[in-house]
């Protein structure tokens, strides 16, 4: 069988991405009489779960850039951000209407409230608001955080009309271990040599995964894998930056197009957290409520929303990052009224000037337009890092 | 209205210097110290160690009154906090840039402990991660779940009941070098409850025409001791034994609410207010509303420490640390949005209210993120108007005196042609 080209591949991706019908996942849950759709939000839903009950995880990240808001504003007051009334608007506007469940984690106020209006306004819908815990105690968070996942497990057998057995989610875990592991080689990949993986593509790559089956989606970067491989791309004098604060609302691909027309390679991101927030493979045999407990407790990412115990250890998740991906410095791109990027964002930039590690902030929305500010400030900021390197 | 001419009960001017004695004790240098946040704020507890309660949101809304939180926001934006985000956050950093003085005049000593109660909030999460970057004192997380299916689980309960034992209270004994002791916690609980017992009777006359007091904007003077350092305290127990009396006596003289400029001639309106209130404008604010003849007869703000009139919450010395455990799960902004509808639909029937006006606070989305979706099931389930008017806690910049008075009259004269429509 021919091997597919970048350019398929990233077109595919891109239909997927356009798609705020989510054809995909519409035309999985037709395939089979029975099959269930539970979408999800930002940052992380353990994601096995709903999987083994059979069901298609969909990961719902807003209404992007070129959505019209009209019912939305009517939701939310001009300082929320933007995710939740392009969410709203969505839902409303039908585009939501074949999915049977909602899941809402534990990321902000905004996105809980959200969980909230669901609620009110979809009382025929399966809504979870779903609270991981910010004690990560094995006996104290992790005993909270186990029964939370039973919960979960028996709010979806009731979905699902049946038992979702241990064997099962233990599958699932499997299946997403590949799948995390692949995200990962695709990351490192894109560190090493990103001027043959830009990042509007391994974005795009990964948005496809939020919509399609786990297995189609580690099919598809595989292949990617390939094909990337196989097609040299000029390598450009850009710096290596590490894009922080869009693990929630998203940036418009343009705005990311337009950071690496400025000069800076992402070299590492925290986008779409949820398909690599878990950092070791979780093991498939066992009890999987406890294996998917401890992993969260112990081996899972630092983001905003996730208080860190530890004054020494704060920040210390992207400034590992930053050294592994080996970046120059640090584009923080917070959405406007986000409060976990944005109240983080000044412990996260001591630690950077501490370190000595050049950064930029910007906002920016969803719906955010006008990018020739960002890549004048983005170049400005590439031009100056390699002039500071070269010193 | 000069500061002099303001009327003022006797109970408001024992709370007064209720106040000044804590600030006086936090800044003495003679106690150990506490930041703590007001929902979820655990001071029973930390009265067994003899800890000394400072509360952030406090210091941010003493020097919004006291027209200092404007230069004290600015400056956090200077160094670096956005704009966008809470104003209490940047009103706390602020003061810190400025020399940490407390509304004594004296400075704040550094805290011990920070109690990080993440209760209802994201926001407070944040703000002490923030405040542990400069005072790099213990901390200490209760992570307080979020009642999403409007009502606690065993599995929450057990949760914080565990973090008591196994974090807070270890720490307590730490810093403060006390034992913690069960039965001394048991008898601050007995007193929190006499004193909630009064409360919710408090609350529960404003049912009456006219109302006797103000739920709002009286209110969160009302509220002042049971939210901040004196539950727990024979000092809140003889408050609100006086308050009472006072609620009585305005009773037997059928007297309408309190205002700062005396007794409410006619009360016109009869409101239900969800939101916390401007602080920064707190007289101008409240004046549009009794000069308009509107008096508040409830609202959330009253339940943002603590919710005790919706299901008969009260502190219960026979089990204790649940019984901590339940309030924290019980406030305001840890119920989920059906629930929060149901009590303001509620408050809006049995007080007899003609309606629901929200106050929405730039900074704090868990208040104002989903209300006007609140507003509209109100009004589907109550059939009486709703009103949304925009201001912020602590940010002079987010107060439009003539926005809110245009918005405020316009929704009277909504009610009055209700009114005549009914008639």
């Amino acid at each position: 069988m021919r091997s597919k080209s970048v350019k398929e591949i990233v077109d595919f991706c891109q239909e997927i991405f356009e798609d705020i019908s989510f054809s995909k996942a519409r035309q999985w849950k037709a395939a089979q009489p029975g099959r269930k759709v539970i979408g999800y939000m930002p940052v992380y839903v353990p994601r096995e779960i709903i999987h083994a009950a059979g069901m298609l995880p969909l990961g719902v990240l807003g209404g992007g850039a070129d959505m019209e808001v009209i019912h939305g504003d009517a939701y939310y007051q001009s300082y929320i951000c933007r995710i939740p009334r392009s969410t709203i608007e969505l839902a409303i506007t039908g585009k939501l209407d074949f999915v049977d469940g909602m899941m809402f984690p534990s990321i902000c106020d905004v996105i809980r409230n959200l969980s909230g209006i669901w609620q009110i306004m979809f009382k025929d819908k399966y809504v979870r608001y779903f609270d991981t815990p910010q004690n990560f105690k094995d006996e104290v968070g992790g005993v909270f955080y186990g029964n939370e996942l039973r919960e979960l497990k028996a709010g979806l057998e009731k979905l699902a009309g049946r038992e979702i057995t241990a064997a099962q989610i233990n599958r699932s875990i499997a299946v997403y271990n590949e799948n995390r592991a692949w995200v990962n080689k695709v990351y490192d990949y894109r560190a090493e040599t990103p001027w043959n993986a830009p990042a509007a593509e391994v974005y795009l790559l990964m948005r496809a995964g939020m919509v399609l089956p786990v297995e189609e989606h580690t099919r598809l970067m595989k292949e990617y894998l390939l094909a990337a491989g196989a097609e040299q791309r000029p390598m450009r004098d850009n710096c290596r930056v590490t894009l922080i604060g869009t693990f929630c609302e998203q940036p418009p691909l343009n705005l990311i197009k337009s950071l690496e027309m400025a000069g800076c390679y992402i070299v590492d991101d925290d986008s779409m957290l949820v398909t690599r927030w878990l950092l070791e493979d979780v093991p498939s045999d066992g009890d999987p409520i406890e294996n998917l407990s401890h992993a969260f407790l112990h081996h899972s990412a630092e983001t905003a929303a996730k208080y860190e115990p530890n004054l020494e250890e704060k920040g210390n998740y992207m400034l590992e990052s930053i050294r592994k991906r080996g970046a120059d410095g640090v584009i923080f791109a917070a959405p406007s009224f986000c409060d976990p990027a944005l109240l983080d964002q000044p412990m996260m930039v001591q630690r950077l000037e501490k370190a000595g590690i050049p950064y930029i902030t910007m906002q920016y929305a969803e719906n955010s337009g006008q990018m020739q500010p960002i890549r004048e400030q983005a170049g400005t900021f590439a031009d100056s890092i390699k002039l500071w390197s070269a010193s | 209205m000069s500061h002099q001419d303001v009327v003022k009960s006797q109970s408001q001017l024992l709370q007064k210097e209720m106040i000044s004695r804590n600030y006086d004790r936090i800044t003495s240098g003679e106690s150990k110290v506490s930041s703590t946040f007001v929902p979820g704020n655990l001071n029973e507890l930390l009265m067994c160690f003899d800890i000394a309660n400072n509360l952030p949101e406090i210091n941010a809304i003493q020097n919004a009154m006291r027209k200092k939180s404007g230069e004290m926001i600015a400056s956090a934006e200077r160094s670096g906090h956005s704009e966008d985000v809470c104003t209490y956050v940047k009103a706390d950093i602020g003061m810190m840039e400025k020399g940490n003085i407390a509304p004594n005049g004296k400075p704040f000593p550094n805290p011990d402990m920070l109690l990080l109660s993440y209760t209802g909030c994201f926001t407070f999460l944040k703000w002490f991660e923030l405040l542990r970057e400069q005072y790099r004192c213990p901390t200490v997380m209760l992570h307080v779940p979020y009642a999403a299916d409007g009502k606690p689980t065993q599995n929450m309960r057990d949760y914080i009941v565990k973090q008591l034992k196994e974090e807070v209270i270890p720490l307590m004994e730490q810093v403060s070098g006390i034992k913690f002791d069960i039965d001394r916690l048991r008898e601050y609980l007995r007193k929190s409850a006499l004193a909630e017992d009064d409360l919710v009777w408090m609350l529960e006359q404003s049912k009456r025409k006219p109302s006797p007091i103000d739920c709002y904007f009286g209110g969160v003077y009302y509220m002042g001791p049971i939210f901040t350092a004196f539950r727990g305290t024979d000092e809140a127990i003889d408050y609100y034994k006086m308050l009472r009396a006072e609620i009585e006596q305005r009773i037997e003289l059928g007297l309408g609410a309190q205002t700062p400029e005396g007794e409410m001639p006619e009360e016109k309106y009869r409101l239900v207010v969800e939101g916390p209130p401007n602080w920064t404008s707190f007289r101008e604010f409240w004046k549009m509303f009794y000069e308009m003849g509107a008096v508040v007869v409830a609202s959330s703000y009253t339940k943002v420490g603590g919710v005790y009139d919706y299901d008969n919450f009260r502190h219960d010395p026979e089990h204790p640390l649940e019984s901590l455990a339940d309030y924290c799960l019980g406030v305001y902004t840890n119920r989920n949005l059906p629930t929060r509808v149901d009590m303001l639909a509620r408050n809006v029937k049995e007080y007899e209210a003609d309606g629901l006006l929200i106050n929405s606070i730039k900074s704090c989305n868990s208040f104002s993120a989903g209300q006007l979706v609140m507003m509209r099931e109100v009004e589907k389930l109550t059939g009486k108007p709703g009103a949304f008017i925009e201001t912020d806690l602590v940010d002079p910049r987010y107060f439009s005196a003539a926005n809110v008075k245009n918005r405020l009259e316009s929704y009277f004269q909504m009610i009055d042609q209700k009114r005549r429509a009914g008639a």
